[in-house]
């Protein structure tokens, strides 16, 4: 009981609380980005005009074939090499930096949930809309979509899940996320050293975080169990 | 004057010519059947019609005019298309209702999407949303399905489902209803209540065009029957005359092929 009112642990604690709000950012702003990017990549893979169908699936093929942590190395430090550009110093360098990594990583593995997804409505549904008046983009917005989100539901969940765990990869150009902080306080951190518990610790954070997402998103999904 | 005419339609999958030299012309309020074994073209027919296909030859004209020509890119421009297509309506063989959306809303929706496009939707949305309701409600009523308006289709029978189809593609009040097959996917004791319907339409004078399998019904109900063959229209005439007195040898063998099943 000593233990949990000990300065120690409340050092701790703000430290790993700090990193997981990073972590949340990060989590967030992947989200937020790679959702919207992947259904245009997926339209882009999808393409009837043969050149963009083709460079679509390349970059798609390059991304999801080559590691996340290989792409966020690169992205960080090959524009400084190169004299391209430089990133913002600092931490919300770094941040940045991550973000696009992420965005455009989970981006690529939503388009081919998406496609499987749009693929997946059968055609006689885009014809009777067609049939019917109806324009290609009112079809997308008022038939495919909703049965499309039903279909990728189960997927995307998965993937969201791994996005959870994912975020940690980003200590690997030293973000200062959960992990980071966890194995901090190995190395020395405000005056602590030698501790492993704290890296242990993180556990709890993905496994709570994880549980609420996939709470969340069976939610969804029952949400939607309404139509067949 | 013809409300449908047909001209010289031929449709080619590659080297695969599924329609060849089809003419035939509907007068309003009349039924059309068309009959024929599967793969003679009659489901690709129908669909030329409705713009799911393009013919590369022939022209369609509605009421005199012109609204396809194969040799005129003016009239396969999709946003003259899509109006154009209002002329027909289409019932499919496998229903293709939207399961996401209640019966009614599933007859109300392309209307409810049409009316956006007035110029007084703005100031008189709701009446004007309201209206398409009760229409909707109305044609229900019609196919005997008033209490199933709130019902989602994976909660109805193949036979109720196709109603609702039915009542989808009358509200939007085409000239033309085509029917592709609508009783194949049924079981056999749901197809009497849909061909009921079908018939109830023909007694009301709706022009249509039922590609079908149910000689009896289309003796009965069509005034005029098209036998299809290998894509091209083998026979044409009065509905009793065809199957009870058919001309040609390929009608007679196709219709004893039937008599013995």
């Amino acid at each position: 009981m000593e233990f949990f009112t000990s300065d120690t642990f409340r050092t701790v604690l703000t430290a790993l609380n700090t990193g997981f709000l990073k972590t949340l950012q990060l989590f967030f702003i992947t989200l937020l980005g790679a959702l919207p990017l992947g259904l245009i990549i997926s339209f882009g893979s999808m393409s009837r005009f043969t050149p963009l169908r083709w460079l679509t699936r390349t970059v798609v093929w390059v991304i999801r074939g080559t590691p996340l942590v290989l792409q966020i190395i690169a992205l960080f430090y090959v524009p400084g090499m190169q004299k391209w550009f430089n990133w913002p110093s600092g931490e919300s360098g770094r941040m940045l930096a991550v973000c696009v990594a992420f965005v455009i990583n989970y981006a690529c593995y939503f388009s081919e949930i998406y496609r499987g997804g749009i693929q997946g409505v059968p055609k006689g549904q885009q014809e009777a809309g067609l049939v019917l008046g109806m324009t290609k983009l009112q079809i997308f917005r008022h038939i495919t979509l909703l049965q499309m989100i039903k279909r990728i539901v189960p997927p995307m969940s998965n993937e969201i899940i791994t996005l959870v765990k994912d975020t940690s990869l980003a200590r690997v150009i030293a973000l200062q996320e959960v992990i980071w902080m966890g194995e901090s306080f190995m190395k020395g951190n405000s005056g602590i050293a030698g501790l492993t518990w704290p890296l242990f610790f993180t556990a709890v954070y993905y496994l709570v975080f994880s549980g609420i997402v996939t709470m969340l998103l069976g939610k969804l999904e029952r949400k939607l169990s309404f139509f067949q | 004057m013809a409300i449908l005419e047909v001209h010289n339609i031929e449709k080619h999958f590659g080297a695969t010519r599924v329609l060849e030299d089809i003419s035939f012309s509907l007068e309003k309020g009349q039924a059309l059947a068309i009959i024929g074994s599967s793969g003679s073209g009659k489901t690709t027919l129908l669909r030329c019609l409705n713009f799911l296909e393009t013919p590369n030859h022939g022209s369609i004209s509605v009421n005199g005019n012109v609204i396809f020509d194969a040799n005129d890119p003016i009239t396969q421009r999709e946003s003259e298309v899509r109006k154009k297509r209002l002329h027909f309506g289409l019932v499919f063989q496998s229903f293709n209702l939207f399961p996401q959306y209640t019966a009614l809303k599933n007859v109300t929706l392309a209307k409810e999407l049409l009316s956006q496009e007035l110029p007084e939707y703005k100031q008189n949305k709701k009446a004007i949303l309201e209206e398409i309701q009760a229409e909707g409600r109305e044609l229900l009523k019609k196919m005997g399905l008033s209490d199933r308006a709130d019902h989602y289709p994976s909660q109805l029978s193949g036979g109720q489902q196709q109603r609702v189809a039915i009542a989808r593609a009358l509200a939007l009040k085409p000239d033309i209803l085509c029917f592709d097959e609508p009783t194949s996917a049924l079981d056999p004791e749901l197809t009497g209540e849909v061909l009921k319907v079908i018939r109830g339409l023909a007694e009301q004078k709706t022009t249509m065009i039922i590609v079908t399998h149910e000689m009896a019904f289309a003796r009965d109900v069509a005034d005029e029957v098209i036998f299809m063959d290998g894509g091209v229209i083998v026979e044409k005439g009065p509905a009793r005359q065809v199957i009870e007195h058919p001309q040609e040898e390929r009608t007679r063998q196709f219709l004893s092929r039937y008599a013995e099943n």
